[in-house]
């Protein structure tokens, strides 16, 4: 395994040195390895209701922003990222929207009922949905999009299929278990009735349905050009906003959409979005004023550019808690860390506070549990209502729990760790720093190992290290995007963690319709986790951006997204 | 002169096929492949991804595969910009690398030249000196540095210029500074020692001593000569440029082709990395292989037979 995993490395060097040819610098554009998950976000989308005040507002409403990479595609079906997610959140829109504070609003539906069992929806789309080449938005063009991403036989599969499998049937029809697609549950009664059957009762289903896996596509549009979403000109969308011009890498510029049956609510005339990868230039550019918003999502702040840009008013820094967190995996199929006590020592014996205040700078949270902050919970956010005082920093007893792990092992001394994270400055001072006091606190040798992503991920599947950097963000606003990966040979755990009772409390949540059965499980799952430690929790991310003052009404969502469809300017 | 074409062509066209296959099996054997992510695809979704890629194939009827697409110059669909070809990603950005790359190739050749010249009829005087500096400067302070720097004082601090893109001419001048740095200081060096030399020499003494006048005797006699190492420095120049401009487009956000070239490879985009390195490969070759014709054509010393192997 050792072996290959260098041969690996020396082949991609060798690689990217040909294919880079004359070139001495390879900077890596750093968006497939980055700080967070390579490419998801959250059912989630705007308020209806514009929450900032109306008066004075500027004669011009344009807003500027920076995508940093091109999006692959904007073909809602296709899309897997949250750069592709954020251009489709303003053009296109799903059954139902989120607004602010993350309750489910109407969309394109109007209204729903829920049948007793919570198993079947019946949606009513709204009169006045129309797509952007001037039909209207039927419930046939549901049923056509989400059987589109089910069906395993599409030119293109879908990758975010799984999205769609709490639909009945729709995990059978896309792993061609069954063939035929009517059994499938979704059905377009008439033109305005979509009838929608599930799997299981799901709590968080219409929450679901803002996100964009679940939007509509065009079906005529679709069905004589199924490369559509390449291009501006072949899009046909339905969104509060127009795709106007798409410049491949260079620039995307959306306009209002008249049509929008909101359109009265939409204050932006204009959403122009820069593609620019690099940092330093994202900066200058919002202090030159090219750009209202710099910084989260999509964009970037250099780490190192934080402490002076937290000092300037002018900059009018933000940072926020975002739904995800920064963690390490043990490989507890490798000794010495098979060994729960050992593991446990190493989570004990090292200082968040210090990691977050001097290293990552950004105010981000040291976690004691793997649900984030921000996700919902039965009331209150779960984070509020489970605390997560799993265990506390204690060298002293870090360094009991050492001995006796290492006598239950019988090793007289702990063997040298090593920690492997995919490449990137911040990854490597965390790592470095997280080394220095494992070195000082418990005296064991670390070694500090960076791989290129692809590299990592391989490695990390395949359970190929000792210790290795992760981080996930929701996928959806329910502890359960964080937990039911942890189960036996479940598809991200890539800890080897296995553990019945756990598996049997994540069932139990999975299948309950009572809310507070479901809280109380996924708490007591979040115990054994932290119990049996297979991962060490580091921090909870923060979002960091900067916006003018003058931007209103636009915000970013518990996951760390941006919602700039109610937006405005002021006078300034 | 048809003889000599068709040999180097045809070295050209072998070189791309060698280029073509070790990358590609280098490629394969990197771990990894397009569909990877901090969030993996259920196995169901995944074995369908690959099968349809066909990379459950083995690695030689890949190849074949991949090699008969490429006879049709067929590049390919891009894996991660779902819907569209690699040909149509080269189609869309080479343009706007050429258009810099081309306005700074003509910048260094014109203002390397004419500093170089200056310098040498100047030869151990101030401005000489100040010639030196400039070159000295260029050659040890590298484009990723230069660029941020041009872009802090010019368009953030002073406002000149804006930040980033390339959609009035204007914008053309930081990204063309930061490319034609290197270049201009090694073209005024070459050209300045050249023309200080061929200045020396017994038939520019000659002419002078018929009286011919200054300007006559430096563009007709003593500049012909002086530039042909020049000439020679194009090609490799051209490259330097073509690739070097791979930092540039980020900096200034240029939609170029360089952007895909370094993102291509760490998301594993195969027929991306695979199309954006032949044609990096054949631009390279080519400006090469037009270096040596145009240095034949200036040169009469050089016989034009079939000559092979690199100038």
């Amino acid at each position: 395994m050792n072996k290959r995993k260098k041969t690996g490395s020396i082949m991609l060097a060798l690689v990217i040195s040909v294919s880079m040819l004359l070139s001495a610098c390879s900077n890596n554009g750093g968006n497939t390895g980055g700080n967070n998950t390579g490419g998801t976000n959250t059912p989630t989308n705007e308020a209806q209701n514009n929450t900032s005040g109306e008066a004075g507002l500027a004669a011009e409403q344009i807003f500027r922003m920076n995508l940093h990479a091109e999006p692959p595609t904007l073909d809602p079906g296709m899309s897997q990222d949250n750069t592709s997610g954020t251009v489709l959140n303003a053009v296109m829109e799903g059954l139902t929207t989120v607004d602010k504070d993350g309750n489910v609003q109407p969309g394109m539906a109007e209204k729903w009922e829920v049948s007793e069992d919570n198993l079947t929806y019946t949606f009513t789309i709204r009169d006045g949905a129309t797509w952007s080449t001037g039909e209207p938005v039927t419930a046939h063009d549901f049923e056509f999009a989400w059987k589109r991403v089910l069906d395993p036989t599409k030119e293109t599969p879908a990758p975010y299929a799984y999205q769609l499998y709490y639909l009945k049937n729709a995990e059978a029809y896309n792993t061609e278990e069954i063939k035929d697609a009517s059994q499938v549950g979704v059905k377009a009664q008439d033109d305005k009735t979509l009838v929608v059957e599930l799997h299981s009762p799901t709590a968080y289903f219409l929450n679901l349905l803002s996100f964009y896996t679940y939007y509509p596509v065009n079906k005529a549009v679709v069905e004589a050009n199924p490369k559509f979403a390449a291009e501006a000109a072949t899009h046909s969308t339905n969104g509060p906003f127009l795709l106007t011009e798409w410049s491949h890498n260079e620039s995307l510029l959306l306009t209002k959409n008249p049509n929008y049956y909101n359109a009265d609510k939409i204050h932006f005339t204009e959403v122009r979005m820069s593609i620019i990868g690099d940092g330093n230039t994202e900066l200058s550019m919002y202090e030159t004023g090219d750009l209202d918003w710099a910084g989260r999502p999509t964009g970037e702040i250099p780490t190192d550019m934080l402490p002076t840009l937290k000092a300037d008013p002018e900059a009018n820094l933000q940072i926020q808690g975002i739904a995800s967190t920064y963690y390490f995996n043990f490989n507890t199929t490798k000794e010495p860390f098979d060994n729960v006590n050992i593991r446990k020592a190493l989570a004990m014996a090292i200082d968040r506070k210090a990691i977050v205040e001097k290293v990552t700078l950004g105010e981000q949270i040291p976690a004691f549990g793997f649900v984030p902050y921000g996700i919902k919970g039965e009331n209150d956010t779960y984070r509020n209502e489970v605390k997560d005082s799993y265990f506390t920093e204690d060298v002293e007893q870090a360094k009991a729990l050492l001995a006796k792990g290492m006598e239950e092992k019988g090793l007289s001394k702990l063997p040298a760790i090593t920690v492997t994270h995919n490449e990137g400055e911040g990854h490597k001072k965390i790592a470095t720093a997280i080394a220095d006091m494992w070195k000082k606190n418990l005296g064991v040798e670390v070694n500090v190992q960076s791989q290129e992503w692809g590299v990592f991920l391989t490695n990390r599947t395949n359970l190929n290290y000792d210790i290795a950097r992760a981080g996930w963000g929701a996928d959806y606003n329910d502890p359960m995007t964080f937990l039911d990966m942890w189960i036996t040979g479940g598809g991200n755990n890539d800890t080897g963690f296995a553990n019945a009772e756990y598996d049997g409390l994540i069932k139990k949540a999975q299948t309950s319709a009572d809310p507070a059965e479901r809280m109380a499980a996924m708490a007591a799952a979040e115990k054994i986790l932290m119990d049996e430690m297979p991962i060490l929790p580091i921090y909870y991310y923060t979002g960091i951006w900067m916006q003018k003052p003058y931007v209103q009404g636009v915000w970013i969502d518990y996951s760390g997204e941006i919602r700039f469809n109610y937006g405005s300017i002021a006078e300034h | 002169m048809v003889r000599f074409i068709a040999t180097k062509l045809m070295y050209v066209l072998l070189t791309l096929f060698l280029l073509a296959t070790v990358t590609f099996f280098m490629m394969k054997a990197i771990p990894g492949d397009p569909f990877m992510g901090e969030k993996k695809l259920p196995p169901a979704i995944y074995n369908n991804m690959i099968a349809k890629y066909g990379f459950d194939q083995p690695v030689w009827k890949q190849y074949l595969t991949y090699m008969n697409n490429l006879l049709h110059l067929d590049l390919g669909e891009s894996m991660k910009s779902a819907n569209r070809t690699v040909n149509n990603i080269i189609q869309n950005s080479f343009p706007n690398s050429a258009k810099l790359g081309l306005v700074a190739i003509i910048v260094s050749v014109i203002v390397g030249i004419a500093l170089g010249v200056i310098a040498a009829l100047y030869h151990r005087g101030l401005i000489d000196a100040l010639a030196t500096i400039v070159a000295v400067l260029g050659v040890s302070i590298p484009s990723f540095v230069l660029a941020p720097l041009m872009q802090y004082f010019f368009a953030v601090k002073l406002g000149w210029f804006h930040v980033a893109g390339l959609k009035e001419p204007l914008d053309y001048v930081m990204p063309v500074i930061a490319l034609s740095a290197l270049p201009i200081a090694f073209i005024a060096r070459l050209t300045r020692s050249n023309m200080v030399e061929v200045m020396n020499s017994d038939y520019i003494k000659t002419a002078k001593s018929k009286g011919l006048s200054k300007a006559i005797i430096i563009n007709r006699h003593a500049l012909r000569n002086a530039i042909l190492p020049v000439v020679t420095y194009l090609g490799p120049m051209t490259a330097n440029i073509v690739t070097g401009s791979v930092v540039i487009e980020k900096i200034f956000g240029i939609a170029g082709i360089g952007k895909y070239f370094v993102e291509s490879v760490s998301n594993r985009d195969y027929t991306l990395i695979m199309g954006l390195t032949l044609f990096y490969a054949f631009i390279l070759i080519m400006a090469r292989f037009l270096t040596d014709i145009a240095y034949a054509a200036i040169d009469p010393r050089i016989k034009l037979n079939s000559r092979g192997g690199g100038s």
